[in-house]
């Protein structure tokens, strides 16, 4: 058996030289070779894909692909792009917030207060803000942080201190997704009834809302700014944490430029959001007097529902009973 | 002071990976980390080439740029290297660096990544060179040692070359003329900006 296995590789070798032989003069015979001439040539490569990729023998396949210049694009994005357009929309809102602070000041309730009050949002809902408020503002700061840190926080704390906070930041931007992404989605849950645009705030929007026009136009209970504030809390946040997940989750939905993409919509969405926010807490807190009491205690005063949410007002008092005067039970009122 | 590159000639690279695995046995690089790696293109298809590659210590390195701790630093040789102990693994070198080199112990672990580890051209970190912590962290500090680094050195063919960018690329020069082609100085534009006139 042996001896024909051997006479068999023998005659299979013969029979591949006397091939070589026949077939190699020729090639050879046309003079020079030159074997890059067919070879792969990488600028060419690069401009077909913008990627060269191959196959590696390690056992982490992702390695297969060799170079991807891109990165310098995402560089130039994060380094320069984003900078400016975040320090644009949190400087500019700033800006604008302290102008019309200085200018309008605080909206004041016009009727003053009527000392009773009604139920806004009940316990349940003031969790789910407040949840999602804490994580946001973690969140903001430490994200802020990998953008604005290196140039402003690193100089003045150095090199061991600024690493050390970045790395609990990192933890924290980490972990609190979780409760954000939940606090995002309970919000969308709970409040989308009262959040579908309608004709009363085109009406709302024309007369400048209560903020910039100087009427209290009607509004339900959520009016066209609010609404505003919900869909950006919504999609936006709703973008951040997907795109943030695919940061967290390395090559589990994309690679390398699927997580540039990522990186760049987190961040610039992101931005956006927490110059939002900061007029959301603007309006709630100095901004407008009585607006700080829906979300602490969670009962307003009656007149700052009338001027505000005068539609909203009707739609409670309807319900409880023809006299609003009567103060209001607040179990009937929370919803 | 020298400016040291890799380059790795492909018309020469025979994909045994042994300075794969040179470097990881130099390093002890721990399992699932790979300094270095060798990519063939169009594998087994007329025109194969294999590469070898690792950290290119770029010139105007996009990783140090976008670093948000600022944890890496170039060396008088031109070395690109980082600080482990200042490394937050955020994962952003990574995004920037467009020959897939930095590499994290925990990937995909829930965002903690470890801290990133890298070629560094054998010449360990910002510790006392060949000091325990180094090794530990780094790896071999050959350079220090007036060696060139291992992968370059053990290359069977002669493929890998390391050294002084002036130097190697007069090799990669003279190589090509003899022979009458060549397939380029790989990743040297990406990496340099400039690549091997041949």
């Amino acid at each position: 058996m042996v001896s024909f296995a051997r006479f068999v590789r023998l005659a299979v070798g013969a029979c591949a030289l006397l091939l070589l032989i026949v077939a190699v003069p020729a090639p050879l015979g046309a003079q020079q070779v030159n074997p890059t001439a067919s070879s792969v040539k990488e600028q060419q490569l690069l401009q077909e894909l913008n990627r060269i990729q191959g196959r590696v023998s390690i056992p982490d396949q992702r390695s297969g692909v060799l170079e991807q210049p891109q990165g310098r694009q995402w560089r130039e994005f994060h380094n320069v792009t984003l900078r400016w357009i975040g320090g644009i929309a949190i400087i500019g809102m700033l800006a604008v917030l302290v102008i019309f602070y200085l200018t309008r000041g605080m909206v004041r309730l016009e009727s003053g207060r009527s000392g009773r009050t009604l139920v806004r949002f009940n316990v349940y809902e003031r969790f789910v803000h407040w949840m999602t408020a804490t994580c946001f503002i973690i969140l903001a700061i430490s994200g802020l942080n990998i953008t604005f840190g290196r140039p402003l926080l690193l100089p003045l704390i150095g090199f061991e201190n600024f690493s050390e906070w970045s790395l609990w930041a990192k933890y924290a931007h980490n972990y609190l997704s979780f409760p954000f992404t939940i606090g995002v989605v309970l919000i969308l849950l709970m409040w989308i009834g009262g959040n579908i645009p309608n004709k009363v705030d085109v009406e709302w929007l024309k007369r400048g809302g209560g903020m910039i026009g100087h009427d209290h136009p009607p509004a339900y209970r959520f009016n066209a700014g609010q609404k505003a504030i919900y869909w950006i809390v919504v999609i936006g946040g709703g973008l951040v944490a997907a795109s943030g997940y695919v940061l967290m989750f390395p090559f589990y939905t994309t690679g390398i430029e699927g997580m540039q993409l990522a990186q760049i919509v987190h961040s610039i969405v992101a931005v956006l959001f927490v110059a939002a926010m900061i007029a959301h807490i603007y309006i709630g807190t100095i901004g407008m007097e009585g607006a700080f009491e829906a979300m602490g205690t969670g009962e307003v005063d009656v007149n700052w529902a009338r001027e505000h949410h005068s539609l909203w007002l009707d739609e409670q008092a309807a319900r409880t009973g023809p006299n609003d005067g009567q103060p209001q039970p607040a179990t009937a009122a929370a919803e | 002071m020298a400016r040291m590159k890799f380059l790795c000639d492909a018309d020469r690279c025979i994909e045994c990976n042994a300075c794969v695995t040179a470097c990881k046995n130099e390093h002890e690089v721990p399992w699932g980390i790979n300094r270095r790696r060798v990519v063939t293109i169009n594998d087994g298809k007329p025109g194969e080439r294999s590469i070898s590659m690792a950290c290119m210590h770029c010139t105007d390195a996009p990783c140090a740029a976008v670093c948000p701790v600022n944890c890496f630093y170039t060396t008088a040789d031109a070395v690109v290297l980082h600080s482990k102990d200042l490394c937050i693994g955020c994962g952003y070198c990574f995004y920037a660096c467009p020959f897939g080199a930095p590499q994290y112990p925990k990937v995909g672990n829930f965002g903690s990544r470890g801290k990133m580890d890298k070629c560094t051209y054998c010449a360990g970190g910002p510790e006392a060179d060949g000091s325990k912590e180094e090794y530990e962290k780094y790896g071999a500090n050959r350079l220090a040692e007036g060696k060139l680094p291992l992968c370059a050195e053990m290359c069977s063919t002669k493929s890998l070359l390391a050294g002084d960018g002036e130097i190697i690329a007069q090799i990669y020069k003279e190589r090509v003329m003899k022979r009458g082609y060549g397939s380029g100085a790989w990743g040297w534009k990406t990496a340099y900006r400039e690549t091997i006139e041949s």
